[in-house]
């Protein structure tokens, strides 16, 4: 399925690509140094998440009468390139870039004596011989990785021949790429020998649980848009271009929907479908596939509940653009309602859904956070980052306190919500068409 | 007046009537009483008679919509929806699961809702509209820019964060104040601070720049200029007259929520251990207690019909060309 987006993504941008028309205000955002640089970053995540999304189960090495089986544990492309994160578990917590794990055991001494002390990681800095090393490499891994990042912007900048004069918005952009890079470089070098980010309860590493919640925030802000779309744009239109009674039910419909405090409606739905799947257990073959459906069925039901909003401002929209001239025209020639429709309303509202797609976005990304603290969220299995900060809420009670797992789906949510409200605005300011723009087009 | 209002009670009802139809069918249709029978009896292979005896306990076994073998008005009023959900109208919400009273619970809880919800809602407003009216001030220079970069940061946080990071800043790093718990009077002050701080910190970013963008809207209309022209200072010129005008657009978004405080806050109120009706929705969440979810659904849908009709009317108090008819 998200292949078909991705393919529809490019098509929708060669399309664009046709029609001047069309690419002005995206020639806007291209303009702004905030929108060029949220969009690198947003698209790092979404790199990310796409790994992610594709799966394959591993053939097991033994054949059975020369058919090929699968094992039960599903991995995507990004569990391979990370492979040293996924399967590198310690027993416990650990600090990050740490050697040692976090609570005291039990050890026996090579002398047969038993010793109370913090045991050395399985993983995590197990290349070095001696404890004293382990500043000295992790410094030796900063600049190599650094390093690293310098030579491939470095190469970039070789085989695309971009010149750094050229205006600021490249500038700007280079710089990010530079910093990224040097930052990305860094972390891989590091997470190759240690915990970056230390380990959580059962021991694996919250880098990498951190990098896989983005798929889970990626697909419910996705999905859930796409749900809500056809019906805000169907009923929205609908509403406002038809009015008399079908206006009258549309209204009723969604004020009913949005008289309802969402959270509850969003919990009570959500309740239903945990009765449901919990009544026809049988349907899942692997609690992956169950977990998965889950999150398929919460981005259903946000999408249900919350396309109200759009749709309001979509009759809005439409109520005032079908007294236009060119509709009434349009009319007079006897066009038809959906020909009028689809040839000049939908075009004309375009801007209103894509300004509030984009600001739905982070929304989305937020929500669930909250909504998997109340436990009408994702299912537990799923890695996603309201299940990591549910986990680790009652960590910080800890003696000494566990920070790292908070501190690091915090900050991973910070910095994909921060760059998806960047470029919403840096969107909405190209597309609003209220702006006056006497500055763009001399 | 009294005509528009009487009018915009009428309009509530089909609207609630749609409420309880939509919840009934989720709670009924999808989740059956055999199937509710057979969760609280807990165990997987019940008889069909325990089933039938549970069913008659709780009042579930009559039929779900029209029951045929009543006589007359009795096929509607005899079944389970005129008898668990129509009977919400008159705010008679049953019972939950543990044998409690609904109504009742929820008259106690309300109160430790409303005193977090109200401060918050009440400094947070004064805060963000003053916060908004210095970025809108100093507008298009180097403050309000870090002022916007600012707000966009706070709004990029999730709010799980605000508690959790100002729950264990102030509680456990300086011992200000409790973590968590409530208690009455003056004593239950110092539970009181921190949730109500975290409440006006978490919605600084996205508020103060709402009213932003409102306040600017309005600056660049012709009646400021003339105001400007007039000579007033700049300071008049936003208190008196953007100030005032920007009203109608603030109100539309704060009116409404002014009855959802009863409803408190689910985050805040569990985070913190306040008895509160948000805390109490979290607790019945938990433990599938769909009694209480489909009390405070309907409960909430009341409150928010109630904040539309209000928004009208303080429509009438802040902007006298506005006439209610």
């Amino acid at each position: 399925m998200i292949f078909i987006l991705l393919t529809l993504t490019i098509a929708g941008v060669w399309w664009v690509r046709q029609r001047p028309h069309l690419i002005l205000p995206w020639v806007r955002v291209a303009q702004s140094r905030v929108g060029m640089v949220s969009l690198l970053v947003l698209s790092i995540f979404m790199l990310i998440g796409l790994l992610d999304s594709l799966h394959y189960r591993a053939a097991l090495p033994d054949k059975n009468n020369g058919q090929a089986i699968y094992s039960s544990e599903v991995l995507s492309v990004f569990d391979v390139l990370a492979n040293g994160l996924h399967s590198h578990t310690e027993k416990t917590y650990s600090a990050p870039l740490a050697i040692h794990l976090y609570a005291k055991e039990s050890i026996e001494t090579p002398e047969g004596k038993q010793l109370r002390d913090y045991p050395r990681l399985r993983f995590g800095g197990a290349h070095l011989e001696d404890e004293s090393q382990r500043e000295a490499d992790i410094v030796k891994r900063i600049i190599v990785g650094a390093l690293a990042g310098v030579i491939f912007v470095a190469m970039l900048i070789a085989v695309f021949r971009v010149s750094f004069a050229r205006n600021k918005i490249v500038r700007a952009v280079l710089l990010s790429v530079l910093l990224l890079s040097i930052f990305i470089g860094v972390v891989a070098n590091l997470a190759a020998g240690y915990h970056v980010l230390g380990t959580d309860k059962v021991g694996q590493d919250v880098l990498y649980l951190s990098l896989k919640s983005i798929r889970t925030g990626l697909v419910i802000g996705t999905v859930t848009t796409l749900v809500m779309l056809p019906f805000a744009l169907f009923f929205g239109i609908a509403a406002g271009y038809l009015r008399g009674w079908v206006d009258d039910v549309i209204q009723y419909v969604y004020t009913v929907l949005s008289s309802i405090p969402s959270v509850l409606l969003i919990a009570a739905a959500v309740l239903m479908m945990q009765v449901v799947i919990e009544k026809n257990a049988d349907w899942f073959a692997t609690s992956a596939a169950r977990a998965d459906v889950r999150l398929l069925c919460l981005c259903v039901i946000l999408g249900v509940t919350s396309w109200t909003g759009l749709c309001r401002l979509l009759r809005g929209e439409t109520l005032k653009l079908r007294e236009m001239e060119y509709i009434q025209a349009a009319q007079a020639f006897g066009v038809s309602s959906f020909r009028i429709i689809t040839r000049h309303i939908v075009p004309n509202v375009m801007h209103i859904v894509l300004i509030s797609v984009v600001m739905e976005f982070s929304a989305l990304v937020l929500a669930e956070a909250v909504l998997s603290y109340v436990g009408v969220g994702v299912d537990p299995s799923t890695i996603s980052f309201g299940t990591l900060i549910n986990a680790a809420r009652l960590e910080m009670g800890r003696e000494p306190m566990v920070w790292w797992t908070l501190a690091s789906a915090f900050g991973f949510m910070l910095v994909l919500v921060l760059s998806a409200n960047l470029f919403a605005d840096a969107v909405r300011d190209a597309f609003d068409p209220r702006l006056n723009r006497t500055e763009s087009t001399t | 007046m009294l005509a528009y209002l009487i009018r915009r009670i009428f309009y509530a009802i089909p609207i609630l009537l749609g409420v309880n139809l939509l919840t009934f069918a989720l709670f009924f249709v999808v989740n059956t009483p055999d199937d509710m029978a057979r969760m609280q009896l807990g165990v997987k292979r019940v008889t069909p008679e325990a089933i039938e005896k549970w069913k008659q306990q709780h009042g579930y076994d009559k039929p779900l919509l029209v029951n045929d073998q009543a006589p007359g008005a009795g096929r509607l009023t005899n079944t389970i929806f005129f008898e668990k959900s129509a009977s919400m109208f008159v705010f008679d919400f049953g019972y939950s699961d543990d044998g409690r009273n609904i109504a009742r619970e929820i008259s106690t809880r309300m109160l430790p809702s409303l005193a977090i919800a109200l401060p918050t809602f009440f400094i947070g407003l004064l805060l963000y509209v003053s916060f908004a009216l210095v970025m809108t001030l100093f507008r298009a220079t180097a403050l309000d820019m870090a002022g916007v970069a600012l707000c966009v940061l706070l709004m990029s946080i999730s709010s799980l964060f605000y508690i959790i990071g100002g729950q264990f800043i102030a509680s456990k790093l300086w011992h200000w104040v409790p973590i968590s718990g409530y208690a009455g009077g003056i004593e239950g002050l110092r539970f009181l601070v921190l949730p109500i701080l975290i409440g006006v910190a978490g919605g600084i970013g996205a508020s103060s720049r709402w009213y932003r963008t409102i306040f600017l809207e309005e600056i660049s209309k012709d009646y400021v200029r003339t105001a400007r022209a007039k000579g007033l200072s700049e300071l008049r010129v936003l208190f008196r007259h953007v100030l005032k005008n920007a009203m109608i657009p603030i109100l539309t978004g704060v009116v409404v929520v002014i009855p959802l405080l009863f409803m408190g806050s689910l985050l805040t109120e569990s985070f913190f251990g306040i008895p509160g009706l948000g805390s109490y929705t979290i607790d019945a969440i938990n433990a599938q207690d769909f009694g209480v979810v489909r009390a405070m659904v309907f409960l909430g849908s009341v409150l928010y019909i109630v904040g539309l009709i209000l928004t009208d009317v303080s429509y009438t108090v802040v902007d006298p060309r506005v006439r209610l008819s």
